[in-house]
């Protein structure tokens, strides 16, 4: 397995050497030296002031060798463990040919310290370095990665782990950052290149003649045939789960592919809290540790109502914790990726070099129309759809909905004329559910308890009880065959600013008029998800919106500054799906 | 709702965050406050607050850093293929081609798309068209440019305009009407379809029909629908880079085309054996 394992430039070394001051610590010492040798130690970097330093590192997660960006010559980055009430001082420096970043995802902080280039810094320029100062106001698990073109991708990621000023009433014993990522030997502009010329490049999952005649078989001939009509006028296929696949993916935990079996340790009688951290570029996983229950306790950093369940799904960029009570024997904690074209595993074991079955995957879930908010209208059939530019629904002029953020009927929605006639927007849902309640596609049903957004209930009111006094709708757009994405069918290069007025509560509203889920993120504020009844639920950094479902959250303008909007599915932020916030006074 | 007033029994979570702009002023935390209550209007920021929160970038924008629309550009040779007849009038073979590139962005593109066929080391007939296509909406380009004919005959050339895209079902299909010298019209239209027999064994079935508005002796033309080609190709994806395949197919010329085809001791209809490669980068 020695093949497999990454390897510290040289630079890094010198690096740390050089630091000596700094504490630089195994997570428990004792255990973090007895991993297995075949996977890495992601060091751990605890206190007050951080010394980074972003370069380039030799890699092989593949058997291949390839150049990684890392962050202190390690990938992910190191786990960087602050303590809330403290105000934390990183000195970030450039050792790249190019500028770099590194932005604290969901952390509150001042615009100048968010480290977006071009919106609140100038970016780090090569052989520079920035000081990002600030004090940390919340606990929880979080992360960082880089905000320059696509160097997430290729390894600028790592944990940020905050303790709570207070005693932290997630009781553990002791807690493991299980950060999943997706790796590709491939260059990601090559991959976007790729996807501009063939949307379904990565795609080997596409029903075929033999899937016709078996679906013929299983449901009739005639609904098989309706089947593939309703799909061939929307020319989309519902086998369409993820952009990029399996194909050029390798997906890792803590850094390690599945093969080198990243091993968490505990001991017996001991609970363990796993901070899950979805570090992706592009892929949603389902996680599960099979024979093991967990107990869900925080949700992007934020605690929630305990709940017990036996899988969740992990959006982008989203972050979750989870408590486990383990026997004294190994497990597998298996997250497969949503399009079930491969998976990240490590092993919970009371010893290292045990390991557990691994599961196979689950089988490729099929999106049906119903996933596309084309559900709900009972016998709707795609083919009285006249005009088929637009494909569903582009042409039925509807009058703007007063409210459609309160419209909870799950009614007909209307759409921006921007969307109308427009190249970049290849659908739109009709009828979108509002619901929280559903695990998502390929997770329905499957005899194991899923995790919704539904049970994710923070354990605290509504922190800001004003009701919003204004609301923004924003439909999540994209067209998949010329692969271009954005907002309202408009992408970030020709968009005017989102306003906000500094103090003000107001109401987000996305529609998702696209096939894919898409994971949306809003910097230096938090998004207050509600629920269908228009109540506060869940607060959280993320929200993920599902094909054909609309999310609606509350935001407090109360970071003055210019933010980042965007999805964080990596290339459909690069492609078009970003928004500038700005918040003034 | 009753979780909401659950929520109380588990207070003192998640009031560190709250409004607190603790980078800015000495404003009281909101964890000092009752929850669910709304919180006292932020104070307008000072000057420095406000420059803190707007840092002058001299000049620099976001915009100029992420390239939503990046300039891509390629080539592909949808065909490039050796053909034998299977016919009546005896042994022959040859080479022909269809490339299809494009270089630009999302909604405007440059286009070259060129076919034609070799026989004996010499092209029996080509085209090349260079086209500006744009988009007009979610599957479909409008084209214009200009085509230019070449191989035996009278070289022509034309004024190109038409339409290019995805048809409903997935059929890629492109129309394209052509203004010639004094007045001459011609139109071609070009239909295909990718059956996955598995993902990597792809059928793909293609029709091409060409018309034209006057007779064109020189290069062996009849007024009216000319001809048809109907293929039918099965490639195997090594890559979707490049795949090799195997193809039949049969071309007929129609009316006065097919009694200048005969009356120069042709055929007027035509099967063929194809064996070829298509790749793009
Ligand atoms: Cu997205």
């Amino acid at each position: 397995m020695t093949e497999k394992r990454y390897r510290f430039d040289t630079e890094r070394r010198q690096f740390v050497t050089g630091l000596a001051a700094l504490p630089l610590l195994a997570t428990w010492p004792g255990h973090g030296r007895t991993q297995n040798p075949a996977a890495p130690v992601v060091p751990e970097l605890r206190g007050i002031r951080f010394e980074l330093s972003v370069g380039a590192s030799p890699v092989n997660l593949t058997g291949k060798s390839a150049w990684a960006k890392t962050v202190n010559g390690s990938l992910p980055a190191p786990t960087l463990r602050w303590r809330e009430g403290d105000t934390v001082e990183l000195r970030v420096g450039n050792r790249l040919r190019e500028d770099t970043s590194l932005h604290w995802h969901g952390i509150l902080l001042p615009a100048g310290m968010d480290g977006v280039p071009g919106l609140s810094f100038h970016g780090i320029a090569p052989g520079e370095s920035y000081l990002y100062r600030f004090r940390v106001r919340q606990a929880g698990t979080y992360w960082y990665h880089a905000h320059s073109s696509l160097q997430e991708a290729v390894g600028v990621y790592g944990a940020i782990v905050i303790d709570p000023r207070e005693p932290d009433p997630i009781a553990a014993d002791r807690d493991h950052v299980i950060l999943l990522s997706d790796w590709s030997d491939e260059d990601p502009h090559a991959i976007v290149r790729k996807l501009r010329k063939q949307s379904d490049y990565y795609n080997l999952h596409k029903r075929t003649v033999g899937d016709f005649f078996r679906d013929a078989r299983r449901d009739g001939f005639d609904a098989a045939v309706a089947d593939r009509k309703a799909w061939g006028r929307m020319r989309m296929s519902p086998t369409d789960l993820a952009d990029v696949t399996g194909l050029t993916y390798t997906y890792l935990v803590n850094g390690a592919p599945p093969a080198a079996n990243w091993t968490a340790l505990f001991a017996r009688g001991e609970k363990v809290r796993l901070r899950f951290i979805n570090g992706s570029a592009m892929t949603f996983f389902d996680v599960r540790i099979p024979g093991l229950r967990m107990t869900v306790v925080a949700a992007d950093g934020q605690p929630v109502h305990p709940v017990s369940v036996d899988e969740f799904r992990i959006g982008v960029a989203e972050t979750l914790d989870v408590v486990v009570e383990p026997a004294e024997r190994p497990y597998t904690i298996f997250a497969q990726a949503m399009d079930r074209g491969g998976y990240a595993r490590a092993t919970l074991s009371p010893r290292s070099g045990l390991q557990a079955d691994v599961p196979p995957l689950d089988p490729r879930p099929i999106l049906t129309m119903q996933d596309m908010g084309h559900g709900g209208m009972a016998g709707h059939d795609m083919s009285q759809m006249k005009g088929m530019e637009g494909g569903c629904g582009a042409d039925m002029k509807m009058p703007a909905m007063q409210h459609a953020g309160h419209d909870m009927s799950g009614g007909m929605i209307a759409h921006p004329a921007s969307e109308t006639g427009n190249p970049a927007v290849d659908m739109q849902t009709m009828t979108p559910s509002r619901a929280l309640d559903d695990p998502g596609i390929g997770l329905r049903g499957n005899g194991r308890r899923v995790l919704s957004y539904a049970d994710l209930k923070s354990t605290f009111a509504d922190p800001d009880g004003r009701e919003p006094g204004r609301e923004i709708e924003l439909h999540l757009t994209g067209n998949m065959e010329r692969y271009t994405w954005g907002f309202d069918g408009i992408p970030f290069s020709k968009a005017d600013p989102v306003r906000l007025n500094y103090g003000e509560r107001l109401r987000i509203v996305l529609v998702n008029d696209t096939m894919m889920e898409h994971p949306i993120h809003l910097h230096g504020m938090w998004s207050d998800l509600e629920n269908a009844d228009g109540e506060f639920h869940v607060r959280k950094h993320t929200i993920s919106v599902p094909p054909g479902h609309v999310r609606s959250y509350r935001v407090t303008a109360d970071a003055l500054g210019r933010w980042a909007y965007h999805c964080h599915m990596l290339l459909h932020m690069e492609l078009g799906m970003f928004r500038e916030v700005r918040v003034d006074a | 709702m009753l979780l909401f007033l659950m929520c109380f029994a588990l207070p003192a979570l998640a009031q560190h965050e709250g409004h607190d702009m603790s980078q800015m002023s000495s404003q009281p935390s909101a964890s000092d406050k009752p929850q669910a209550t709304s919180p006292a209007p932020l104070p307008a920021p000072t000057t420095e607050e406000r420059a803190a929160a707007f840092p002058d970038l001299h000049g620099m924008d976001m915009r100029d850093h992420m390239d939503d629309d990046p300039v891509i550009g390629m080539l592909q040779f949808d065909e490039l293929e050796w053909q034998r007849s299977s016919g009546t009038s005896g042994d022959d073979a040859g080479l022909a081609w269809n490339l299809r590139s494009w270089l630009g962005r999302v909604d405007d593109r440059l286009w070259l798309r060129s076919e034609g066929e070799r026989r004996d080391g010499r092209t029996e007939h080509g085209d090349i068209e260079l086209l500006w296509g744009h988009a007009t909406g979610p599957w479909w380009d409008a084209m214009l440019g200009v085509r230019h004919d070449f191989g035996q005959g009278h070289p022509r050339d034309w004024a190109a305009f038409g339409v290019q895209g995805l048809a409903p079902y997935k059929f890629e299909a492109a129309a394209t009407a052509y203004v010639g010298d004094s007045g001459r019209l011609a139109a071609r239209a070009e239909a295909e379809y990718e059956l996955l027999l598995t993902n990597r064994f792809i059928l793909q079935p293609k029709l091409e029909v060409n018309l034209y508005s006057r007779d064109d002796p020189e290069n062996g033309i009849g007024q009216g629908l000319s001809d048809a080609e109907f293929g039918l190709r099965l490639r195997y994806e090594i890559r979707r880079e490049f795949a090799p395949y195997l193809g039949y197919v049969w071309s007929r010329k129609f009316g006065a085309t097919a009694d200048l085809a005969q009356a120069a001791g042709g055929d007027r209809s035509e099967a063929q054996w194809v064996a070829g490669v298509r790749f793009w980068f």
